[in-house]
């Protein structure tokens, strides 16, 4: 049995409803990303398992236990927020403590479970210290402390990288996950950067629209998208139309060009506009190249990007863009210069609307 | 830019002169009690004056009250109505307005029907239920000032998310209102304070006509028929007042940090 269950969760603002029937179940040290654009409900989705907001159907269990109903301080579950959230009157030491001491632990724990997690996030020299004398990187890291200190069964992370500079933000997500494997806790992280989610996770929920579009680790995810929205949403893909010719052979046309896919059309008929994706990185220029994982067109723009060069060529009514290393050996392709892009046959993806 | 500081320099010298002249001629009045020369007679008759005594310590403990009683309604208030009901803001600053707006006379008449010896809740009947009443209607005095230092205080930091932060530590109601809001919001509560000290410690209209022995009248009866004591007072009361903030300041200072070990 799975150690987090979101079961059937709606949620309802008014006459909004932002959350559809949306299940999910995670296992125990897992490290889950619900990624998606703003206002898509994983914010909300997570603020329902912190006990902020009650969906208005559905269940959530932790380990087994109902927590629906449950208010936000009974719950035992750390959260670390995208604004920091330190109590400015508290020293470091007394943040980390507070969980403790509202738990009325003994004060000998309290003191070696501060110094643990102050050790735990390098900061141990910084514990007399108030959090406007910190740095926003410090701050969260005290955050972090802050939520594991009390020992809570699932940790709950609200973009906690957002304020915080480009450097830092790396640093810190590598920091976190070490913590999170090291400590084994169930993790739950928000995040609108597909960098983020798909660096650091176990597994991630990509959501739109109030609605799980896809679950799956981050190499399905990428490698695998399930929707035109996941595809278009995680990385840079080029999203090509074409048209179904013999959807029983998985016969399609792009343009005037013929492809035979390895994969299946599903429900589409003859003459059906379905979506392919291609990643950039997935095609080389090939003068050779011909069939089925071959498409040719010409060049309307080539970029030089330092190590990869990305071109930009126009097959029928679409535009693909294709990413190549830098040889200083080879020349790139001049504009209007007509090329032909290889591929292998499982590049090419089938996506659902 | 050197003839602008020195215009920004003579502006506030004219702003601070408005002020001060006026005082220090109070203060230089208060010492021509004996002829011909500057004493502080007016200071000593004052200072033996019973009555003077009495009514100081009585609205200095009002004012003490009323700042406890008023802070303890108005900081859940702002707390609440910035974290769950923010759409009732303009309500509640609309009434906490309505003390500018409507006399203390009429406010203090709506009292004395309200609360009357033949009234349902008979305040005025006796010492204490009057001494109640002259409280609850010096909160609503200062309604206005205290309710917009705190409310000032709380825009400064991130009320909801404190909240959601110690909420989900396992902290209880009460917990996150003493231990993680008021300790933050007290700039705003001890200038609610600052004012609330002033008004009290000048308010005649509410303890006269509830008929308490405030400073206020006392100050009126003592101007009515003494010359120089008036001044004399005016100047210790400012004077102590301004001691109060002073100290006020000072402790909320020493309490707010201590030394950083880096």
């Amino acid at each position: 049995m799975s150690f987090l269950t979101l079961t059937h969760i709606r949620k309802s603002f008014g006459q909004t409803q932002v959350v559809h029937d949306f299940d999910m179940a995670i296992e125990k040290g897992e490290f889950v990303s619900f990624l998606g654009p703003s206002g898509c409900g994983k914010t909300t989705v997570l603020r329902m398992i912190a006990g902020f907001e009650t969906p208005s159907s559905g269940t959530i269990m932790i380990n087994g236990r109902n927590q629906t109903e449950l208010k936000p301080n009974q719950r035992n579950i750390g959260m670390v927020f995208q604004a920091y959230a330190l109590f400015p009157n508290m020293t470091v030491r007394d943040n980390v403590a507070f969980g403790l001491k509202v738990a009325g632990a003994p004060k000998t724990e309290i003191d070696a479970r501060v110094k643990e997690m102050l050790a735990l996030i390098h900061l141990e020299h910084l514990a007399d210290r108030y959090p406007y004398q910190m740095s926003g990187g410090q701050q969260q890291r005290v955050a972090l402390a802050r939520a594991l200190a009390p020992k809570p069964q699932v940790l709950l992370l609200d973009e906690p990288l957002s304020a915080l500079d480009a450097k830092i933000r790396v640093s810190l997500r590598e920091e976190i996950r070490m913590i999170q494997q090291q400590l084994g806790i169930t993790t739950v992280f928000v995040t609108h950067d597909q960098e983020e989610a798909l660096s650091i996770s176990d597994r991630i929920v990509i959501m739109n629209g109030g609605r799980a579009d896809q679950i799956g680790t981050p190499f399905e995810i990428y490698n695998r998208p399930a929707t035109r929205f996941v595809a278009s949403f995680v990385g840079t893909l080029n999203l090509i139309d074409a048209k179904v010719l013999d959807p029983a052979a998985n016969r399609i046309a792009i343009g005037d060009q013929g492809i035979t896919l390895r994969e299946p059309l599903g429900a589409a008929k003859a003459g059906d506009t379905v979506s392919l994706a291609l990643r950039p990185e997935a095609g080389s220029i090939a003068a050779d190249a011909k069939g089925d994982t071959a498409l040719t067109g010409h060049v309307i723009a080539s970029n030089f990007l330092g190590s990869v060069i990305r071109t930009r060529m126009k097959i029928a009514d679409s535009v693909i863009s294709f990413d190549t290393f830098n040889n200083p050996g080879v020349k790139p392709p001049a504009i209007g210069e007509t090329v032909t892009l290889r591929f292998t046959a499982g590049d090419l993806l089938v996506v659902r609307e | 830019m050197k003839t602008n500081r020195i215009g920004a320099w003579i502006a506030m010298a004219i702003g601070a002169s408005y002020f001060v002249i006026p005082l220090i001629g109070t203060f230089e009045f208060s010492l021509r009690m004996r002829r011909g020369e500057y004493s502080f007679d007016a200071y000593r008759s004052v200072f033996s004056d019973m009555q003077f005594r009495e009514t100081f310590g009585y609205s200095m403990l009002m004012a003490l009250l009323t700042i406890v009683f008023g802070m303890l309604l108005v900081v859940p208030t702002a707390y609440w109505v910035r974290l769950r009901l923010p759409q009732m803001r303009p309500v509640v600053e609309f009434i906490t307005l309505l003390p500018l707006v409507i006399p203390a006379i009429v406010i203090v008449f709506g009292y004395l029907r309200m609360y009357n010896s033949s009234s349902v809740l008979p305040l005025t009947g006796s010492t204490t239920g009057t001494n109640v009443l002259l409280v609850f209607s010096y909160i609503t005095l200062s309604l206005p000032y205290m309710y917009r230092a705190v409310d000032t205080a709380m825009r400064a930091i991130d009320v909801r998310t404190l909240t959601e932060a110690a909420q989900s530590l396992g902290a209880s109601w009460g917990t996150i209102l003493f231990r993680c809001i008021f300790p933050n919001v007290m700039s705003g509560v001890l200038s609610g304070a600052f004012i609330t000290l002033a008004i009290v410690m000048g308010e005649f209209t509410m303890a006269a006509l509830l008929n308490r022995p405030a400073f206020g009248p006392y100050l009126q009866l003592v101007g009515a028929n003494k010359a120089y004591e008036p001044s004399a007072l005016s100047v210790i009361a400012f004077s102590i007042t301004w001691l109060s903030m002073g100290l006020l300041n000072l402790v909320s200072r020493f309490g707010k940090s201590a030394p950083v070990k880096a």
